[in-house]
C-alpha cells in the first residue's frame, strides 16, 4: 500500500503508524471540569473512546507520517479493496471544519 | 450414521458406497425458537450446545457461505488455555477441556493433537511474567511447566538458543495445548447438532434484524423472512456490519491478520513455539507444512488479504528465532478478518435489544476458544445470565470501567 502524502508524493505505507477512525479528531469538550464525573460526560467520552462505525467501503482514518515529516493525515480509505480515495493534511481538515464521523 | 472404527471396516469392504451426507441441507422454515447468525465454528458450537446441553433444538444457523468458509478454515488450528487474567484463565480452560472430550462428545474426528506449546522469554523479566502466568494457569487447572534455557533446548535444540540479541532464557510450556483440524470443527458440529434436529442454512444472508415493539421478532434473509424470539450473532470479522442492522455501534474494529504455510517437510516442531522477542508463532500441520504468523497488518480491513510488509516482519521474526527456516519456501498466505476488541478480549453477552445476543471480538483467539464460546453463549441465550466463567465479556465493560486487559496496551485494537 501507498500513501499519496499531500506534501510528499507517494509514500510506502510502512513509513506510517496507524491510529485509527478519523473521527478521533473529534474529542468532546468539557467547558467545565465539575461536570467531569456526570453520566453523560462519561457516555461521551466513553463513545468517542471505545465505540467504532468500523465501516465495510469507505473509511476515513488516523495515519501518522513517523518515518517520514511526523504529520498526521487524514486519508479516505476503501477497507473493502484497500484503494486510497484521498488523503490530507489532519490540520487542513480541521482548520476547515470539517468533522470526520 | 455412527461413525466408528466398524464403519471404516464395513465401508471399506464394499466399496465406501453406503456413506451418507454428513449432514442435510435444509430449507428455512417459518419460524425457530433460536436464530444464530453466522455458521462458523462458534455459532455451530453453540447450535450444538443449545441442543446437547439446553434441549432446545428448534435452532436455525443461517450462514452467508459455506461452511468452513470463514475464520474456522482461516486459522492457524491453535488450542491452548494458557492465559493471566482471572477473566480469560478459567473460560480458557473450560474450552481446551471440551476440545479433550469433543471427538466422542459429537463423533468426529476433529483430529485434536494436544502436542503442546512453548511461549519463549528472553529476558529476566519476561521469566518472571511467565512464572505469574504459570501460577495462574495452575490455579485454573491448566498446568503448565517453566522451563530454563536447557530444558528447551532438550525440546527444540534448532532454534537460535543462544542469540546475542535475544538469548532464550527459558519458556512456559503448556503440555495440553496443541492442534486441531480446523473445518472438521465446523463439519463435526454442524453434523452432531444437525442430528439433534438444528437446521443448519447455508447460501442465506441475514439482511435485516426485524424488531416490534422494541424486542427482536425475527430476520429478513436473501431466501426470506424469519420468526424467533431469539436472534444470536455471532459473525466476528463483520460484527460491525451485522450489529449496525440493529443500530449498534461496537467496541470493535475490523482488522486483517495473516497466515503462512511452507513446503511440506519431514517432523521438526514437535508442537506450537511462539517468539517472545518479536510477534512470530509456527507449528506444524499433519501434512508436514510449517503453519506460522505474527501480527496483525494494523489498519482496518475487510479484505480477506494482507500487505508485504507484514509477510516481510513475520517471515524476519522466523528468521531470527529459527534460522534454518529461511531453507523452505513459503507455499502460501492468506488473510483472515478478525474482530479486534479496545482490549483484546471477546464480549458474549445480551445487548439493549431484549432477545438480541451478540458473541465477537474474538480478536485473533477465536479459535481455541470455540467450544467454550459454544458452551457459554449457549448458556446466555438459553438462560438469560452469562455461565460463570464468561461473566467478564460484557459489551458495557469499558463504559463501566471493567476491561480485560491481557495484554496492557490500552484501548488501541491494532495494538493487541
Amino acid at each position: 500500500m501507498q500513501i499519496p502524502h499531500p506534501l510528499l508524493g507517494p509514500r510506502d505505507a510502512a513509513e506510517f503508524v496507524y491510529l485509527g477512525d478519523a473521527s478521533l479528531l473529534q474529542r468532546p469538550v468539557v467547558e467545565d471540569v465539575a461536570t467531569l464525573g456526570d453520566e453523560t460526560t462519561i457516555d461521551a467520552y466513553h463513545e468517542y473512546l471505545h465505540l467504532r462505525t468500523n465501516p465495510a467501503g469507505r473509511h476515513r482514518e488516523l495515519w501518522f507520517h513517523e518515518q517520514g515529516d511526523r504529520s498526521w493525515l487524514v486519508i479516505t480509505r476503501d477497507t473493502l479493496t484497500h484503494e486510497i480515495l484521498g488523503a490530507e493534511l489532519a490540520t487542513d481538515v480541521v482548520a476547515r471544519g470539517d468533522t470526520p464521523s | 450414521m455412527r461413525y466408528s472404527a466398524w464403519q471404516v471396516l464395513k465401508q471399506g469392504l464394499t466399496g465406501h458406497t453406503g456413506w451418507e451426507a454428513a449432514f442435510p441441507d435444509p430449507e428455512p422454515q417459518r419460524a425457530y425458537d433460536v436464530i444464530i447468525v453466522g455458521g462458523g465454528g462458534h455459532g455451530l458450537a453453540t447450535a450444538w450446545y443449545l441442543a446437547s446441553v439446553h434441549g432446545i433444538t428448534n435452532v436455525a444457523v443461517l450462514e452467508k457461505g459455506w461452511l468452513g468458509g470463514g475464520n474456522i478454515g482461516r486459522n492457524t488450528t491453535i488450542i491452548r488455555s494458557n492465559y493471566l487474567l482471572p477473566d480469560n484463565e478459567p473460560f480458557y480452560e473450560l474450552s481446551l477441556s471440551l476440545w479433550e472430550g469433543l471427538e466422542q462428545d459429537i463423533n468426529y474426528n476433529a483430529m485434536v493433537s494436544q502436542r503442546g506449546i512453548l511461549n519463549l522469554a528472553h529476558s529476566d523479566a519476561q521469566m518472571d511474567a511467565y512464572a505469574r502466568r504459570g501460577n495462574a494457569m495452575h490455579l485454573a487447572g491448566a498446568g503448565g511447566v517453566l522451563l530454563d534455557t536447557e530444558g528447551v533446548r532438550r525440546l527444540t535444540p534448532y532454534l537460535n538458543i543462544d542469540d546475542a540479541r535475544f538469548p532464550i532464557k527459558g519458556g512456559l510450556w503448556q503440555e495440553r495445548a496443541g492442534t486441531v483440524r480446523h473445518d472438521a470443527v465446523a463439519w463435526g458440529f454442524a453434523r452432531a447438532a444437525s442430528s439433534r434436529g438444528v437446521d443448519v442454512i447455508q447460501n442465506c444472508e441475514v439482511t435485516a434484524i426485524r424488531r416490534e415493539g422494541g424486542r427482536v421478532v425475527g430476520v429478513d434473509t436473501d431466501r426470506g423472512r424469519i420468526d424467533a424470539n431469539k436472534v444470536a450473532v455471532c459473525v466476528a470479522g463483520n460484527s460491525g456490519r451485522v450489529m449496525a442492522m440493529a443500530g449498534m455501534r461496537l467496541p470493535i474494529e475490523s482488522h486483517v491478520l495473516q497466515a503462512f504455510v511452507s513446503e511440506g517437510l519431514k517432523p521438526v516442531i514437535p508442537g506450537v513455539v511462539t517468539y517472545g522477542a518479536g510477534h512470530f508463532y509456527i507449528s506444524q500441520s499433519d501434512k508436514g507444512g510449517l503453519v506460522y504468523g505474527g501480527d496483525i497488518d494494523g489498519y482496518n480491513s475487510y479484505a480477506q488479504r494482507g500487505n508485504l510488509p507484514t509477510v516481510e516482519d513475520v517471515a524476519e521474526g522466523g528468521m531470527s528465532l529459527m534460522p534454518m527456516i529461511g531453507r523452505a519456501k513459503m507455499l502460501r498466505s492468506w488473510g483472515g478478518i478478525m474482530d479486534m476488541s479496545m482490549d483484546g478480549s471477546p464480549y458474549i453477552d445480551r445487548t439493549d435489544v431484549p432477545g438480541l445476543y451478540f458473541n465477537g471480538g474474538w480478536c485473533y483467539g477465536g479459535f481455541k476458544a470455540t467450544p467454550g464460546s459454544g458452551y457459554c453463549y449457549a448458556h446466555l441465550i438459553a438462560t438469560d445470565t452469562p455461565h460463570q466463567t464468561a461473566g467478564g465479556y460484557r459489551l458495557d465493560r469499558f463504559r463501566t470501567g471493567h476491561p480485560i486487559d491481557e495484554r496492557g496496551a490500552g484501548a488501541q485494537p491494532n495494538l493487541h
